[in-house]
């Protein structure tokens, strides 16, 4: 079963995408926000990572790099799920290492059918 | 006092004087030097022997009259800042270097005029030197205690020594530059040194006499009552008298002016403007402490010594009766050190004159072309050392043959007269365009002749044995009673008739000959010196032919080559020609003269640059049209740099504007981002649920209700984010939107809590309204209502459920009205207490569970108490929870 990690500091979209994914047969967990997330990514080790850039205490860009920066964890794919959804910061987004950037609001159908191709590439 | 020790005494004192000169030259930049009390004492060298001595003469024998003379100079002073200024300016612009040089410019630097004016002085002074030196003789008689005046030999004669020593002082020290308008800071300080030791010494035997001899002033006028003059002396005469008062003050007013030595000091020594200033108050501050004490010496005299004594040497003979010899000393070199000041200033300027106005320009020209320039320098600065020497022998002479007889006061006021001819056309000159040469040398000599008929020649027949020539008898012809006049003093007399005539006749030719465009030029540009100041080398209108190499050809006599180059150099690169320019312009010939002004004086300059030029005769209306045109020139290009300076400043403002519309769209562009980035929030929560309901048709109702439920509280945090962005732009844009009434604070307070009841009931919480009393304030209530809804509402998100106390306070103090919301919540962390009021500020403290807000509330809350002229802000000392306040005026 493929583990995924959802973090968003949005309570009622992180609901919706947690009932998705395990819809879809996806191992959950959630965190609100960058540290948590950081824990969880370490404990864990999910296959994938839908990560909010905007969130209190530890923001999106922090965490990505968290995870693209530690030998253990950087094969882990993240994927920004975010509103920043100007040209320059989906260029930044992707400049830092992310493996996919999605702008709210978001089609679900859309985004589970992303992910799946980018777990199955691996 | 024996001859030896008193000749001891004055060597010492001149030897002293020579070394103050000496060290002052070495340190001419320093301060010590260059100050405007060294400047105003300077002008003392007006109060000369016959200040010194010759005041209580008069004092003593015909009463306060002595006044008059230095009243002249006190009612000058105030116009110095005008008149003195003017002349101190044009001079400078202009090179001047003496008095004669001054008036011979103004008319166009006209030759004869400058040699008259020279002459002129000469007459004037040269008596007025000896009188100086007779001084020094006869006080050098009364302290070696011999009754005959004057030795038998010339060789024998004390004076004659201390003369040529003077002249020494003033040849050495006076003629260091060939450019006479240089600054002789060495003489110039020894001259106010000296002005400050005879007036020390003069107050310190006014206040022996007064005081320690008598008792007082009091005492004095009481012993002197009982003279039989008394009465006389004290009163003034009546309107006759008031004739002679009214001319010997103009005289004195004319001679502060024009005597050379004052004309050195005041003007060619001048070093800043400024000092002027200082000059104007101390100077007579100065005369009136010189006079304080002249009446009661006086008295104090004719008390002590009666009548048989000369009362011009009270101030000497009255210690010496006293056997005060020290006193006396003190006395003798106060007078010696009025006198060394006035002979070495005079015949300074009298020696610069006889060099630049008369032996130069009428003798010497063609032997300077021919000559080497260090040859040239050489020469011209011997002329000026013969010169002084010349002076100071001439004035020996005619001490020796004739002042014997007269009295100090009475050659002073003969100089006066004398000098006072050249001033119609010097302060004439000065403000009307039309005086001209012709009229100032008519004028002029027909003055002298006036003065010489009136003054000089019934003293000539007076002291010789000639019989009084037949003219006298004429009526109406009688040198002292022209035309009936017979209750003026001679010299007032003199002065009323030669001045009268000299005035007509100035006025008369000037009205009646133009003179030629050179002399209308400088006119111009003396009257009108403000506004010519700023055309400068432009002011000076010149037509003809001239090359630039025959011009340095004759700078290079003078200054050597060398100087010549760098001042042509100088000249190219300020208006901006190129260095080997062939053909001179009347900039550069005007430039030129100028250059040799200082060193030959304004006549010979013009005549030696116009022996190499071909100069084209211009009409009057053609330099006035030129003088007019850049004039307007100037004008012009004043208004175009303000104009260009204005457009620079406006760009500078544009570029600020830009910027701070750069700054405000920058501003916008991240509100927008932030606004666009929180409805999308809501929204997406939104959009999400909807897909999964309508996609997933099996969910279990739990889950349905759950998602419907999400769902209803995106969309109300939606419709309350809108409404707050709506507000606060509302807020931040429109100026005039409150609705200001008069309301009572209380029932304000009231109205909200209780709109708030059900969401602090349901978390059970106690909301407190402690002050309950009214106050009536101006504010829109609806909005004040949304403050305190905003503020409460905070306080109770941030309560514990059960526990949770919110309290309101408010109280009036200095005019405002000020309330406090205090809750026992969690508080504001001291990171986060910065920025609570900025707009989306997201804590970083917040609990993991956002608090339902927009980032907008307290926000808008700041928005509406600033538009209320209030303030808002968070009480960090309080420690129990979160405490606010708010602050607005009652009026």
């Amino acid at each position: 079963m493929k583990k995924i990690l959802i973090v968003d500091d949005e309570p009622t979209i992180l609901m919706a995408l947690e009932y998705a994914f395990k819809k879809q047969n996806y191992e959950v967990f959630i965190a609100r926000d960058g540290s948590e997330a950081i824990e969880i990514v370490k404990n864990k080790i999910p296959d994938i990572v839908l990560l909010d850039i905007m969130m209190p205490k530890v923001d999106g860009y922090q965490t990505l790099k968290d995870i693209k920066e530690n030998e253990n964890l950087k094969n882990i794919k993240v994927v920004f799920l975010t509103a920043k959804s100007k040209k320059a910061d989906i260029e930044k987004g992707f400049s830092l290492g992310v493996d996919n950037y999605f702008t709210k609001p978001f089609s679900i159908k859309k985004i589970i059918s992303e992910i799946n191709i980018l777990i199955n590439e691996s | 006092m024996s001859n030896f020790s008193l000749i001891i005494l004055i060597v010492i004192y001149l030897g002293f004087l020579f070394f103050v000169a000496f060290i002052a030259e070495k340190n001419r930049r320093t301060k010590w030097v260059n100050n405007p009390i060294v400047y105003t004492l300077s002008f003392g060298v007006y109060c000369s022997a016959w200040t010194y001595y010759g005041s209580v003469g008069v004092a003593a024998q015909e009463g306060v009259s002595f006044l008059a003379v230095y009243l002249g100079p006190v009612i000058a002073a105030p116009l110095w800042i005008v008149l003195l200024r003017k002349v101190i300016r044009i001079s400078k612009q202009h090179k001047i270097s003496s008095l004669a040089d001054f008036i011979s410019l103004r008319y166009g630097k006209n030759r004869f005029l400058g040699a008259l004016v020279t002459i002129v002085c000469l007459l004037g002074i040269l008596p007025y030197i000896s009188l100086q030196l007779k001084a020094v003789s006869e006080t050098f008689e009364i302290m070696t205690q011999k009754s005959n005046y004057v030795s038998n030999s010339i060789l024998t004669d004390s004076t004659f020594y201390i003369a040529i020593i003077l002249a020494i002082f003033a040849a050495i020290f006076g003629t260091q530059a060939t450019d006479a308008s240089e600054k002789r800071r060495g003489i110039i300080f020894s001259v106010a040194l000296e002005s400050f030791i005879k007036i020390l010494f003069f107050t310190i035997i006014g206040i022996y006499i007064t005081y320690f001899l008598f008792d007082g002033t009091i005492d004095i006028v009481h012993q002197f009552k009982d003279e039989e003059q008394f009465s006389s002396l004290i009163t003034l005469g009546g309107f006759e008298d008031g004739f002679n008062w009214f001319f010997t003050i103009m005289l004195s007013f004319i001679a502060i002016f024009l005597l050379p030595r004052q004309f050195q000091v005041a003007v060619l020594e001048n070093n800043r403007e400024k000092h002027l200033k200082t000059a104007i108050w101390l100077f007579p501050l100065y005369i009136l402490v010189f006079n304080i004490f002249v009446i009661f010496i006086a008295w104090a005299g004719r008390i002590r010594l009666g009548n048989e004594v000369n009362a011009e040497y009270f101030t000497l003979l009255v210690p010496l009766s006293e056997g005060n010899v020290f006193l006396a000393s003190l006395v003798f070199l106060g007078g010696l050190s009025a006198v060394i000041s006035m002979v070495v200033i005079s015949s300074l300027a009298l020696s610069i004159m006889i060099s630049n106005n008369l032996i130069i320009p009428y003798g010497f020209l063609s032997k300077f072309i021919k000559n080497e320039p260090d040859k040239n320098v050489k020469f011209i600065k011997n002329i000026r050392r013969i010169a002084i020497f010349f002076i100071i022998i001439v004035s020996y002479s005619v001490y020796y043959s004739f002042s014997v007889k007269l009295s100090l006061y009475s050659i002073g006021l003969i100089s006066f007269v004398i000098i006072a001819q050249l001033a119609p056309s010097f302060f004439i000159g000065l403000f009307w365009n039309r005086g001209s040469s012709k009229g100032a040398i008519i004028g002029m000599l027909a003055g002298l002749f006036i003065t010489f008929y009136t003054l000089l020649l019934p003293s000539i027949f007076e002291y010789s044995t000639m019989n009084q020539p037949f003219l006298f008898s004429i009526n109406g012809l009688h040198p002292h009673e022209l035309f009936g006049i017979d209750f003026l003093t001679p010299p007032v007399h003199a002065f009323f008739w030669s001045i009268s005539v000299n005035l007509f006749f100035y006025v008369y030719f000037s009205l009646n000959s133009q003179g030629n465009y050179r002399e209308r030029n400088y006119a111009e540009m003396f009257v009108d010196s403000n506004s010519y100041n700023e055309l400068q080398d432009g002011a000076f209108v010149w037509k003809g032919e001239a090359y630039v190499k025959d011009i340095k050809d004759v700078l290079m006599r003078f200054i050597g080559n060398e100087r010549a180059t760098r001042a042509l150099n100088i000249f190219f690169s300020k208006y901006n020609l190129p260095r080997n320019t062939q053909f001179a312009d009347a900039k550069l010939i005007h430039f030129s003269e100028q250059l040799l002004t200082g060193s030959i004086g304004s006549a010979s300059a013009k005549i030696l640059i116009q022996s190499v030029v071909k100069e084209e005769e211009i009409s009057l209306v053609e330099v006035l049209n030129i003088l007019e045109e850049s004039k307007e020139a100037i004008a012009k290009s004043k208004a175009l740099k303000e104009k260009s300076q204005e457009l620079l400043n406006l760009a500078t403002q544009l570029k600020v504007a830009n910027l701070e519309l750069l700054e405000k769209d920058k501003q916008k562009d991240e509100f927008l981002d932030t606004v666009a980035h929180e409805l999308k929030t809501p929204l997406t929560g939104i959009r999400a649920s909807t897909e999964l309901l309508l996609d997933d048709l099996e969910m279990p109702n739990l889950m349905k209700e759950q998602f419907l439920k999400n769902m209803l509280q995106d969309s109300e945090r939606l419709s309350r984010l809108i409404n707050n962005i709506l507000d606060f732009e509302k807020l931040a844009t429109e100026k005039n939107e409150l609705s200001i009434e008069l309301n009572d604070i209380s029932k304000t307070i009231s109205k909200t809590i209780k709109s708030l009841k059900s969401s602090f009931n349901k978390k059970n919480i106690k909301v407190i309204q402690n002050s309950i009393e009214t106050v009536e304030i101006q504010y829109d209530e609806d909005r004040m209502i949304q403050v305190f809804t905003n503020l409460i509402s905070n306080a109770i998100k941030f309560c514990e459920p059960n526990i949770g106390v919110i309290e309101l306070d408010y109280f009036v103090k200095d005019n405002f009205l000020q309330i406090s919301i205090a809750d026992n919540g969690k508080g504001v962390s001291q990171e986060d207490q910065d920025f609570i009021f900025e707009k989306f500020y997201q804590s970083k403290n917040q609990n993991t569970i956002k608090p339902i807000g927009t980032g907008l509330g307290l926000a808008i809350t700041k928005q509406i108490i600033e538009k209320h002229q209030g303030k808002i802000w968070l009480d960090t000392d309080y420690k129990n929870g979160a405490k606010f306040h708010v602050k607005i005026p009652l009026i």
